[in-house]
């Protein structure tokens, strides 16, 4: 048998040239997320009384291609607070094994917790485990850390779940560290194009706090439809994840419903049409 | 043509035959900076000292390019109470610039203040916090904290004391002082009404005779008055300021705050 | 000079199975003078005796502020307490950066008794000659902990270390059903009242030479939190305190054991 790597595939050199090893990057210079490769376009989320509502779609695209159209961006932590990324998904899937290792270590710590969840409500998470806002936290110093080292991963994310107060709670923090909060946030796409409609529901906490389970997804359902009407980089599947007080239900196989595409015919002047 | 031009975002331009695919030979440890770690995230902020008080504000937007990330962001924060809700503290920082920075910033300051409460037991003196700020700051000197700081409080004898920070740790002490998006539009008001550059008493002389109106502290009321015209003034003519005012009164009594609506165009 | 070959260092066992190191940092702890720690369920409370070496000195500092929820008393090397103080400062100052929130006590505590324990394990170290109370107050409520030189800790109900804190602890184990229960100032005073139980006969609680921190978790009627940072006590801030236990009747048992003058 002829075990010489020509004989099983491997293009020969007198044909198509020695192969380039600068693809192996062996030596070289250290090596970091300079841009984002295959990327998540916007997540979008708004608040509401008892807690909120976050979505994004299953795609991850790499360029203009529409790479991998079954990719779950939202991911509950502890389930008591969802995280959603945008951006690069290579980083994603690095941030969530390193929040599964710290989920873990949270939930040895607070295991044998004699006070850990309160009387009155058995389904209560154990009482000092890491909350949203401590999360959120956390991953702003882990950004800032890695922007500082000029090594970015190359998110942007949000956060909802509750405070320590127990309010319902949502914030920002992208691959600078900077971080912020409101009632409603959306990253990418969203920032232009869902987050004013979502401001006209929830401008104020005040009016967050007066909005129901059923407006808010309504309003992110909304906000998911105009996005994937105008955002090329998007897709009609989508997840979604409504954080309360009873923890998080996240549907990750959603589909755009109510589509209309009338309006399509109408367009004149691209492409090749003509008349 | 444009099939030149690859979609791979890997190598955006030209398209390149396996054989010249560029070369990585930069030297060990070098790196492409292609990330900037910066952004400016606008707002703008404003202290002025009293007799016996000193006003901090700032407002509470926070952008980046044309978006409002935020209409909710404060840019004042109390350093070195003993607890987290810095109930007793006596200090205010303000920043303005890039508010990862920022919030870095505030953080490293406040646990400063908190170490020298628990080794000498009181609380730090303005003086030496203004101190110990320039010294953080220029600690970075080659890879700054991008925020422009201005630090509020009263000194030894209770007159109120501002610091104001260039981001590398230039400092002094000034009477007032703008900072941020709208400085250049503020701080020529605050000449004007603070310190009263430029105004003559009238009928006093022709020219290099003419006298100055001298210079009287101004009570907090007056000071408020000026914050809040000065916060409307900005909002009008930049857009990266808006939609809400935080004001901060430091006086021997402790600290006082109050957040007022801005126009949120 | 030697009790036994066994002793020279905290690496080798002795053939009865015993690091002497290690017993002898216990030592310490008991010639430190007496500190009482209780925990109810909505405060934990530390009461201490300071010592003064004569009339014209001032007295040895007993209880210290970690950080805005928990305290420390020690009893033995006020030195290498310190040096643990430090320590758990800077561990809650780090974590309050990195996640917003109070250190939980019990982390913070295990971080001590790793640190103590490495002590006891490693050529040319000596363990830590001194023993903590921590006190504090977290998402779960208050907590009491001990702590000693082995790098042994363990969360009590109430508990007492130093110079005769046999006559407290027995005090406490008498009442131990009452602490779940009492308010702030009956804590205190069940503190104060244990203290008593391990002084010298003819020596009393004074305004010089008493300390008593308190941290606090009050659960209000809307379901919140109102969280009462850890502060101690000294001087006229005790007087009432001191006063409302005085007429207490003299504990039992006092005056036996070793004396409070072991320290040079």
């Amino acid at each position: 048998m002829d075990h010489r790597p020509q004989a099983w595939g491997r293009p020969r050199d007198d044909v198509y040239g020695a192969y380039d090893a600068s693809y192996l990057q062996s030596g070289g210079p250290k090596t970091a997320t300079q841009s984002p490769i295959v990327t998540g376009t916007s997540v979008i989320a708004i608040k509401f009384k008892d807690g909120v509502v976050m979505a994004a779609d299953n795609l991850a695209s790499y360029g203009s291609l529409a790479r991998f159209t079954d990719v779950k961006r939202l991911r509950p932590f502890l389930s008591t607070s969802v995280v959603g990324f945008g951006g690069d998904v290579s980083d994603m899937q690095f941030l969530t094994r390193h929040l599964n290792e710290l989920a873990i270590d949270e939930a040895y710590e607070h295991e044998s917790s004699p006070t850990s969840s309160s009387e009155d409500d058995p389904n209560a998470p154990p009482a000092g485990q890491l909350n949203a806002a401590n999360l959120h936290k956390y991953l702003s110093k882990l950004m800032y850390r890695r922007r500082n080292d000029f090594d970015p991963l190359w998110n942007q994310i949000l956060v909802a779940g509750f405070d320590s107060a127990s309010a319902p709670f949502l914030a920002s923090v992208d691959l600078r560290g900077t971080t912020f909060t409101s009632p409603s946030l959306a990253t990418g796409f969203g920032a232009m194009l869902a987050q004013p409609i979502m401001r006209r529901y929830a401008a104020t906490e005040a009016d967050a706090a007066r909005l129901t389970r059923e407006e808010a997804v309504k309003v992110v359902k909304e906000c998911m439809k105009v996005l994937f009407y105008r955002d090329a980089r998007s897709l009609d599947r989508y997840s979604i994840a409504v954080v309360t007080k009873d923890g998080v239900e996240l549907s990750e196989d959603e589909q755009l419903e109510r589509q209309s595409w009338a309006f399509a015919e109408r367009i004149k002047g691209y492409g090749t049409q003509t008349v | 043509m444009a099939a030149m031009f690859s979609q791979n975002p890997l190598m955006n331009g030209p398209n390149y035959s396996v054989n010249d695919a560029p070369r990585v030979n930069a030297p060990e440890g070098a790196r492409e900076h292609r990330f900037d770690p910066y952004t400016d995230n606008g707002g703008s902020t404003l202290a002025i000292a009293g007799a016996d008080f000193t006003i901090m504000a700032g407002d509470t937007r926070l952008t980046s390019g044309y978006s409002i990330n935020s209409r909710h962001h404060p840019k004042l924060f109390k350093i070195g109470g003993t607890t987290a809700d810095q109930k007793d503290a006596t200090i205010v920082l303000s920043v303005v610039g890039f508010a990862a920075d920022g919030e870095a910033l505030k953080e490293r300051l406040d646990a400063i203040c908190k170490m020298y409460r628990y080794r000498h037991g009181k609380p730090m003196s303005v003086k030496a916090c203004a101190q110990r700020l320039s010294t953080i700051l220029y600690q970075k000197r080659f890879f700054p904290y991008y925020a422009y700081a201005i630090l509020g409080g009263l000194d030894e004898e209770g007159k109120g004391a501002v610091y104001s920070y260039d981001p590398v740790g230039s400092y002094e002490r000034e009477q007032c002082r703008a900072g941020g998006a709208a400085a250049s539009l503020i701080m020529p008001f605050l000449d004007n009404q603070v310190n009263f550059k430029n105004q003559y008493i009238p009928n006093s002389g022709e020219g290099h005779a003419l006298q100055e109106r001298e210079r009287r502290p101004l009570t907090r009321t007056e000071v408020e008055t000026l914050v809040k015209d000065a916060f409307d003034g900005a909002v009008e003519r930049h857009i990266e300021v808006g939609d809400g005012l935080q004001m901060m009164a430091i006086t021997r009594h402790g600290i006082e705050e109050v957040f007022l609506p801005l126009k949120k165009d | 000079m030697f009790r036994n070959n066994y002793d020279n260092d905290s690496v080798t066992f002795s053939p009865q199975g015993r690091i002497f190191q290690v017993e002898y940092a216990a030592e310490a702890v008991k010639q430190g003078s007496v500190v009482v720690g209780i925990a109810s369920k909505t405060h934990a409370v530390l009461v201490a005796i300071k010592r003064n070496a004569e009339e014209l000195s001032s007295y040895q500092k007993k209880l210290f502020p970690i950080d805005e929820h928990v305290g420390i008393a020690i009893a033995g090397l006020t030195s290498d307490a310190r040096v643990l103080s430090n320590f758990m400062k800077q561990q809650c100052l780090g974590h309050r950066l990195t996640y917003g929130r109070n250190m939980p006590v019990r982390t913070l505590v295990e971080m001590i008794g790793s640190k103590a324990q490495i002590n006891t394990q490693h050529y040319g170290k000596r363990p830590y000659g001194v023993g903590l109370l921590v006190a504090g107050v977290d998402d779960q409520g208050p907590h009491l902990f001990e702590f000693q030189p082995s790098g042994m800790t363990e969360e009590m109900v109430a508990f007492a270390i130093g110079a005769r804190s046999q006559m407290a602890r027995t005090y406490l184990e008498k009442n131990i059903d009452k602490f779940a229960d009492c308010d702030r100032e009956e804590l205190i005073r069940h503190g104060l009242r244990a203290l008593k139980e391990s002084l010298v006969q003819d020596r009393e609680l004074t305004v010089d030479n008493t300390s008593v921190g308190v941290a606090g978790a009050v659960k209000a009627d809307d379901g919140s939190t109102k969280v009462e940072p850890f502060k101690v006590y000294d001087q006229q801030d005790v007087t009432a305190w001191i006063e409302s236990v005085a007429d207490d009747k003299e504990g039992a048992g006092a005056g036996e054991g070793e004396g409070m003058e072991v320290d040079p």
